[in-house]
């Protein structure tokens, strides 16, 4: 851990965005993680993905429940909401802010551990009901503040740090959100940004629940030879299927693409995902055919990654509650009390 | 078609000295690559005596710098361009200075025994002092001939003392002598055949740039008893010849000088004292921090006033007439003087100071003993060894190439004395000692380094000065009290610390990014390999400052390069700190510039 802070001097040629901020007004307080922990990359592309959107940080809240990963939300941010909460609980908090308030966007950081394990009722149901609001787990297959036990995620290929066999079939987070209905699902890998930051961009623009399964190595208990979690593994068997370019409204207009190439997703906002095949044999819309792809992938030892499925005509869960657009917070009384008028009318129709 | 990826830069050589060397920017821009950053640490820590040898190894006078250096690393401070001010280095030298205990006790020896050969230095000025330092100890019998009837050239002549105590000089002046120069004072070298004659193995000419710049104008022969050049009248100020002034006086000329002779005249009678130039202040010639002081002693400064005439009654001088001009620069950015069409200003005076330049001037050198001199009668010296055409005869200082500083000297002295060394030793003056260098792991624990690595966010200290009223009444009185030790303190905290050097190892990097993400000020970059240029505009912040390189590694497992513009480095060493597996180290890199055969070192 660094004894210093971060200086304040930054690059006087820093480029701002659309909102007058630099990138580095996006970060949060110094990270306590093991240096080199993929999770501080995850900040840094939520930094980059916020600055790129031109996100005003009061309009955003970021939660988690307990792990490293759990701990980030405090490295990115600092200006923005929080709620850090219990063990695998997350989930139902995310639930009830991203009811209560619709004017914010949420963001949402658990582990591997954190959501396959102790919160994994959480998670699912959280997919089911389509909670609007990106859900990043960074996985990196182990519980790493518990310093370094198997997770539900760690293939059964991978072995522990000291040699230790793991004796149980992985959860695959993604093909788990494609069965459940997640209508926004990708991979990343912390190791690579250029992927990522667009993934994270699309994931916030989607209106729904967005799922970004990040592998993130843990570089003290699971980034050694034989682990199917760590840096050189992810490099070596990464199969990326799908290229994405997040294009902002603004932008919509140069955005120019052969079309032959390229699947556009519009989202609400103008806001375009564009898609280059990278594997013929994939279709992010057919989500069977997704989910063969995936087994038979992880089966032959692949980190399958990119966006993997993408629906934008569910309805989110804003939708399904037919909630007023305006944060709850906001009501006034006279929102809420019915006049005289209306309850007398209803009270007559009660009469018989 | 077949289009070929560029192959891209080459990975940087570190075992090349330079290339560390140049990111010590203070270092790299001092002509005598005096150790910045290292004894400004020693400052923090009180070490002084320690601090203020590392100097007077490299510059000879850090008493008298630490007050008056023109400060060329000052403007090259990293500090800067990360925030708005350098770090004042200048002013920390004197702190080192003004709390140093004797160094007598770390003095180099001085051969009982001496080597035979004999080298004369005319003229004792900074020059010819350095060049008496660095061949007394290798044994060599050294005799320095100044005119005046003490040593120290325009240290002492021209150098007002409210800027340099006589005491500051004198102690570092005689440190010199007392290593046993032979000093013959009182005594102008009228010519140089004669000297030779004199059979010395070598001579070095250190007699400055002792000609002050006159004006031709009408009415300079009728007033000229109250019209004085700049460098003579300060002259006759420092020797006691002088001691008043009349009230109303005019400094012609934009330059240091000028800015010292209304500095003196404020305090010898002078009440208005108004410095009038010809150029706009842009364009001025003195030193920032000089027209600051000037101005904080209430003097008037004038630009854009050309000199007309001296307007005079009955011989004696009552103004002087000027004409108004505005700079009108033309398509190839040449300046020119445009009359404003106004009527000339006439501006009453009772003395004017005529500080316009100063020139060379070599009436005792005969022209036919082999020195070839050019067209502006400069004589032919080589830049790097100072040798003239005559192998026996070596040139420095203001002497060679024209006025310029004291530093500048004293790093012409030493390039001279290596030079008068190899020659009488009869070896190749062109096969020149290298410099010394190590690089060295500062890493003290995991997190934890031999350097306070945190950067410290303070704006520049200001230098406290005496007060005005008081200052301005008493000529000798040192203007600027300098930092006081808790003052030094905090100033000396905000050096970046640049010779301590982020070393990259590329076969331990995992690229992971964690250094990427850190960095503050976006140096670091993993990225596909180009040409300079393209990936000077590939980086996160384009590099746009050429002047700064880039450190570019060999390839990496993924096929990129690691990519640092070393432009803004903070050299706070967090990627070290965020590395996993130390591909990054904090090394601090130690440069000692080479000296005549070194015998000694602090
Ligand atoms: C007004 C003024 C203010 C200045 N302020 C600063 C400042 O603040 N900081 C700075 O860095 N620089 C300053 N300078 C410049 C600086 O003083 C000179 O650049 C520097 O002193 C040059 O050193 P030198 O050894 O070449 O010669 P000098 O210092 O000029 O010394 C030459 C010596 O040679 C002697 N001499 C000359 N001819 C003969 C001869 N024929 N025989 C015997 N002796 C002879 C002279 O008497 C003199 O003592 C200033 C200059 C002036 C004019
Ligand atoms: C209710 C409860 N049970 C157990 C723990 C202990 N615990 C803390 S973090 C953690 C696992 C975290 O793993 P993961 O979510 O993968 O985070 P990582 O540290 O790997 O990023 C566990 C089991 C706890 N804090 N609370
Ligand atoms: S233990 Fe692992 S997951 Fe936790 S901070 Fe360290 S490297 Fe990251
Ligand atoms: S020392 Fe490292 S982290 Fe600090 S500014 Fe320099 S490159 Fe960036
Ligand atoms: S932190 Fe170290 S290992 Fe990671 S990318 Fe930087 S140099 Fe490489
Ligand atoms: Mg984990």
């Amino acid at each position: 851990m660094s004894y210093i802070r971060k200086p304040a001097f930054q690059h006087p040629n820093l480029p701002k965005n659309e909102i007058g901020l630099t990138r580095r007004d996006y970060e949060g307080a110094m990270s306590t993680l093991c240096a080199g922990c993929g999770h501080d990359s995850v900040s840094a592309a939520i930094i980059e993905a916020c600055y790129a959107l031109g996100v005003e940080p009061h309009r955003l809240a970021k939660l988690s429940g307990i792990g490293c990963s759990s701990k980030t939300p405090t490295y990115f941010l600092s200006k923005s909401h929080g709620f850090n909460s219990v063990h695998g609980r997350m989930p139902s908090i995310a639930t009830g802010a991203s009811m209560a308030n619709t004017g914010l966007k949420y963001i949402g950081v658990s582990g591997d551990g954190d959501s396959a394990s102790i919160g994994l009722g959480q998670f699912a149901h959280a997919i089911r009901r389509q909670v609007n609001m990106l859900y990043i787990i960074e996985n990196n297959g182990t519980y790493g503040l518990t310093k370094g036990q198997f997770s539900a995620t760690n293939d059964r290929a991978s072995v522990g740090r000291k040699g230790q066999k793991n004796q149980f079939d992985p959860i695959d987070i993604c093909s788990l959100a494609i069965q459940l209905g997640a209508s926004f699902v990708a991979r990343g890998f912390s190791g690579d940004k250029a992927q990522l930051v667009p993934l994270i961009e699309s994931g916030m623009a989607h209106e729904g629940f967005a799922l970004i399964d990040v592998v993130s190595p843990c570089v003290t208990f699971n980034n050694h030879l034989g682990s199917t979690k760590s840096f050189d593994f992810v490099r070596e068997h990464n199969n990326a299927v799908m290229a994405t370019d997040f294009v902002p409204a603004r932008e919509q207009i140069h955005a120019e693409y052969d079309k032959g190439e390229a699947v556009d997703v519009q989202l609400h906002d103008d806001c375009t995902i564009r898609l280059r095949k990278l594997d013929d044999d994939y279709d992010p819309t057919d989500r069977a055919s997704a989910l063969k792809y995936l087994a038979d992938h992880h089966d032959r030892g692949e980190v399958v990654t990119g966006l993997l499925h993408v629906d934008t005509g569910i309805e989110n869960l804003r939708d399904k509650a037919q909630l007023v657009d305006q944060p709850l917070n906001e009501l006034v009384e006279r929102d809420l009390v019915p006049s005289q008028a209306l309850l007398d009318e209803v009270n007559q129709r009660r009469r018989w | 078609m077949n289009v070929q990826r560029p192959l891209g830069m080459r990975p940087t050589d570190i075992e090349d000295p330079q290339f560390f060397h140049k990111i010590v920017d203070c270092q790299w821009a001092c002509p005598t690559h005096t150790p910045v950053p290292e004894y400004i640490r020693l400052i923090a820590q009180r070490r002084y005596t320690e601090a203020y040898l590392i100097n007077w190894y490299s510059n000879v006078f850090p008493g008298v710098l630490g007050r008056t250096c023109d400060r060329p690393c000052e403007p090259a401070c990293r500090r800067g361009r990360v925030e708005d001010k350098p770090v004042a280095i200048c002013r920390l030298k004197r702190v080192a200075a003004d709390n140093a205990d004797s160094i007598d006790a770390y003095m180099p020896e001085i051969p009982a025994e001496k080597n035979g050969k004999r080298v004369v230095c005319v003229g004792g000025g900074p020059a010819s002092l350095t060049v008496a330092r660095d061949l007394l100890p290798l044994g060599y019998h050294v005799t320095v001939i100044e005119r005046d009837k003490q040593s120290g050239g325009m240290m002492r002549s021209q150098i007002p003392s409210f800027r340099l105590p006589d005491r500051v000089l004198d102690e570092e002046v005689d440190r010199i002598l007392d290593m046993g120069v032979e000093h013959r004072v009182g005594e102008s070298v009228s010519s140089m055949k004669a000297l030779l004659d004199e059979e010395y193995d070598a001579v070095f000419v250190g007699t400055g740039a002792p000609r002050g710049r006159d004006i031709d104008v009408p009415g300079r022969k009728e007033a000229a008893a109250n019209i004085h050049v700049g460098i003579e009248w300060l002259m006759s100020v420092s020797f006691d010849h002088l001691d008043a002034v009349g009230k109303r006086v005019i400094v012609l000329g934009g330059g240091n000088t000028a800015m010292d002779c209304c500095r003196t005249a404020k305090r010898i009678g002078g009440e208005d004292v108004k410095v009038i130039v010809r150029s706009p202040r842009e364009t001025m010639k003195a030193s920032p921090w000089e027209i600051e002081d000037a101005e904080g002693e209430d003097v008037d400064i004038w630009n854009n006033h050309v000199p007309l005439e001296f307007v005079h009654e009955d011989g004696r001088l009552t103004g002087m007439r000027f004409e108004k001009v505005r700079a009108e620069y033309d398509a190839d950015g040449k300046r020119s003087l445009v009359p404003t069409g106004e009527e000339p200003v006439l501006v009453p005076c009772d003395d004017v100071l005529v500080a316009i330049g100063q020139d060379n001037a070599f009436p005792w050198i005969e022209r036919d003993i082999g020195i070839d001199f050019n067209r502006w009668d400069l004589p032919d010296v080589d830049p790097v060894t100072m040798q003239s055409n005559n192998k026996r005869i070596f040139f420095g200082g203001d002497a060679a190439f024209g006025p310029e500083n004291i530093i500048r000297a004293v790093s012409h002295g030493h390039h001279a004395a290596i030079s008068i060394d190899l020659y009488c030793q009869g070896k190749d003056l062109t096969d020149r000692p290298p410099p010394q260098h190590n690089l060295i792991s500062q890493k003290m624990g995991m997190h934890q380094w031999s350097y306070h690595n945190s950067v410290s966010e303070v704006d520049r200290h200001i230098v406290p000065h005496a007060e005005k009223g008081i200052a301005l009444k008493d000529l000798h009185l040192e203007v600027e009290l300098g930092f006081d030790e808790q003052l030094g303190f905090d100033e000396a905290m905000r050096c970046l610390n640049c010779d301590v050097q982020t070393v990259f190892t590329g076969p331990k990097c995992i690229e992971c990014d964690a250094c990427v993400d850190i960095c503050p000020v976006d140096c670091l970059n993993f990225i596909a390999n180009g040409e300079e240029q393209d990936l000077r505009e590939r980086v996160r912040v384009p590099a746009t400052n050429t002047e700064q390189d880039l450190y570019v590694s060999d390839g990496l497992p993924t096929g990129r390069v690691m990519v640092k513009d070393e432009d803004l480095c903070l050299h706070c060493g967090l990627c070290a700190e965020r590395c996993p597996t130390n591909a990054w180290d904090m090394q601090k890199f130690t440069y000692i510039e080479a000296q005549a055969r070194d015998t000694w070192r602090p």
